[in-house]
């Protein structure tokens, strides 16, 4: 049970990197909808390099290059281009993805390097916790650093309150003084290198090996998004929608073993009818019909689901996907 | 006047040689022929007439899910779930077969209630994206993407599970249905008259719809600014749901027509990526229905030639996925580059 979940927080690595990256990003009011693509060429590209240099650490600084080379292109694109951020995201989603398995064919199935556990002295021989937490690998202790540092920079800096200023109202921190595109192109590429290192965080970590269409990485960029959704662009509650989704994934295999009825494939999809189930928590209450059905309810009950759905509620940076022009 | 007119032209061209140019690159550094590789697509989609009439068997569906993702992106909608629609209109037209093909009604009828039933399955489910969009507030991409991957395991379910084949159950799909189920096709190729001439008319028909009746201007309107439409009067999410109904009809029918003319069986990933190519026709034309045949046929050319390249030079027919996407992205680039060159003079 302990190995079991001591697991869900090292498979949990990638998603955290990818989801606080894009929380970041989204932050500073851009969407990087590429992410889907992106994560499967940085896998892809960060195996290949590790693979042929033996060395991990460039493997997932390549990760992290192409997290950022892509992020570029959408910055680009959308802040200096003014075209839709979605339609290139959604372009560069499917166009990494392609060039990922292309590229890939060569490195199919090989047996690849991976990340030594590192057990830290001392804390790992702390009861229950220290082999839950301290009896992990590199990346999955960074992806805990990743978190705090995120929530700590956006909700406890000066930089921070800018970031979410030029998110929020960038026309009101222009009037401020902030370089609002430039600042957006930074968060974007800073973003997107985070998001990058998911994966080879997965390609040399969770799954070590690069197996084409069968890696199982495919979906996995896009579920990341829900969860900056879902996690209403706030690193900690972010990552425990990361956590969750772990959880529930590794509990959708422990029972799966149990359950021989089902088969495998369908087990596999249930991520996303819950990534829709979740966003449908999350943005319900601002559905029209939900108010006037709450205006039906006696007073108490209106209150206490009214509680029950703001707590629920997530809204995005209200400059969120709008280009900004300073004139 | 005139000179806009070059510009854009040359703005166009020079993406077109960029993404070429980026493609060429790629295929250095894995060490092909460049110069061979694309004569070697052009050859695998117009070598000879068996090459051709896959082409335009590939054209068919792409011209359906091209047409129908032109009318949700007239409403502002991403539907990114066409790829689900497909699979679904896929499901119902096998679900229909499966159930009339042991009676006695006459072989056209059945073909007939498949493909409407397929029609039906994708309406349903592009309904469901919908109302996530219209009542939940989800947005569609996600609500699309999710139900692409639940359609998948559904079909993967059916084929391994209830309609697996006699035995036991395989990537290669259900029993394959009778010869009198099938589309009728042209004699010696796998070539249904019937399955083209519907998506050419489909096409015709968004096309007129959209430029030509009150319906689509009310629909350009609420994709332009939903707010100002619904003041104006214009039933805003009664639109949007349409909108969604009409694509997913033609998202089903593309895969009904997968169904009855070309496999004959129902096939794990039926949907093959024609939903996101028609995204991508729709992006690269942009949003001009008069252009979606010849570019569709571009499209379906280029997946038919890639086949080409696997067999001769060992080349992933992913290849030519890289080629349509790079060619979207530059254009978009190149749009975006021509109006900023615009507005700085």
């Amino acid at each position: 049970m302990l190995i079991g979940l001591a697991g869900v927080l090292a498979v949990a690595a990638p998603v955290l990197f990818a989801v606080v990256g894009e929380t970041i990003t989204e932050r500073a009011g851009v969407i990087n909808l590429s992410l889907n693509g992106m994560i499967l060429l940085a896998a892809m590209g960060g195996f290949v390099v590790t693979y042929e240099t033996g060395s991990l650490l460039l493997g997932f600084l390549s990760g992290m290059l192409i997290g950022a080379l892509v992020a570029f292109i959408v910055a680009f694109s959308s802040i200096t281009l003014h075209q839709s951020q979605v339609a290139v995201g959604f372009v560069l989603a499917l166009a990494c993805r392609d060039l990922a398995y292309f590229l890939g064919v060569p490195y199919m199935n090989l047996p690849g390097p991976r990340l030594p556990v590192w057990s830290i002295p001392l804390l790992r021989d702390i009861p229950v916790l220290g082999s839950l937490f301290f009896r992990q690998d590199l990346m999955t202790y960074l992806s805990y650093i990743v978190i705090f540092l995120a929530w700590l920079w956006i909700f406890r800096t000066r930089p921070g309150l800018l970031l979410q200023g030029i998110g929020e109202r960038p026309a009101a921190a222009f009037v401020r003084g902030a370089n609002v595109n430039l600042m957006r192109y930074v968060y974007t590429i800073i973003g997107g290198a985070i998001s990058g290192l998911a994966g080879p965080a997965y390609s040399l970590n969770v799954k070590a090996g690069w197996m084409g269409i069968q890696s199982g990485l495919d979906g996995f960029g896009w579920i990341a998004l829900s969860i900056t959704i879902f996690g209403g662009w706030n690193p900690l509650r972010a990552a425990f929608g990361a956590y969750l989704f772990s959880f529930l994934q590794w509990l959708g295999l422990v029972l799966q073993a149990r359950l021989t009825g089902i088969p495998t494939q369908v087990l596999q999809v249930a991520p996303f009818p819950l990534m829709i189930l979740t966003l449908l928590l999350v943005n319900i209450s601002d559905a029209e019909w939900v108010g006037r059905m709450l205006a039906a309810l006696p007073e108490g009950t209106r209150r206490r689901v009214a509680k029950l759905l703001r707590t629920m509620r997530a809204s995005p940076p209200a400059g969120l996907g709008v280009p900004f022009e300073s004139e | 006047m005139k000179k806009n007119i070059w510009i854009n032209i040359g703005f166009q061209a020079g993406a077109l040689a960029l993404a070429l140019l980026i493609t060429t690159l790629i295929l250095v550094a894995v060490g092909a022929p460049p110069f061979k590789a694309y004569v070697g697509i052009l050859g695998g989609a117009f070598g000879s007439t068996n090459k051709l009439v896959a082409v335009l068997i590939s054209w068919s569906p792409l011209l359906l899910t091209t047409a129908g993702v032109l009318i949700t992106f007239s409403a502002g909608l991403w539907n990114i779930g066409m790829e689900g629609q497909m699979t679904l209109g896929a499901i119902f037209a096998t679900w229909m077969l499966r159930l009339l093909q042991n009676t006695a009604l006459p072989p056209a009828l059945i073909i007939t209630l498949g493909i409407l039933a397929g029609v039906i399955g994708g309406a349903l489910w592009a309904s469901l994206a919908g109302a996530l969009k219209t009542f939940g507030g989800v947005n569609e991409i996600f609500g699309g993407l999710g139900l692409n991957f639940v359609s998948t395991a559904l079909t993967i379910y059916l084929v391994f599970g209830p309609w697996k084949r006699p035995g036991t159950g395989s990537m290669s799909g259900t029993q394959p249905f009778s010869r009198e189920l099938w589309l009728p096709t042209l004699p010696n190729t796998e070539l249904s008259l019937w399955a083209l001439g519907l998506s050419v008319l489909m096409v015709v028909a968004v096309y007129f719809l959209l430029r030509g009746t009150y319906f689509g201007l009310r629909l350009k309107a609420v994709g332009k600014n939903p707010k100002a439409a619904f003041l104006l009067g214009v039933p805003t999410w009664q639109y949007c749901m349409f909108a969604f109904l009409l694509c997913g009809m033609l998202a089903g029918l593309a895969g009904a027509i997968q169904v009855t003319g070309v496999y004959h069986r129902l096939l794990p990933n039926i949907s093959n990526g024609y939903g996101f190519l028609g995204l991508l026709v729709a992006m690269l034309i942009n949003y001009q229905a008069i252009w979606a045949a010849p570019v569709a046929f571009f499209f379906a050319a280029l997946n038919v030639g890639s086949i080409q390249l696997q067999i001769v030079y060992k080349l992933d027919s992913s290849f030519s996925g890289v080629l349509q996407d790079l060619l979207v992205l530059l254009v978009l680039l190149g749009e975006g580059a021509r109006q900023r060159f615009l507005r700085r003079q």
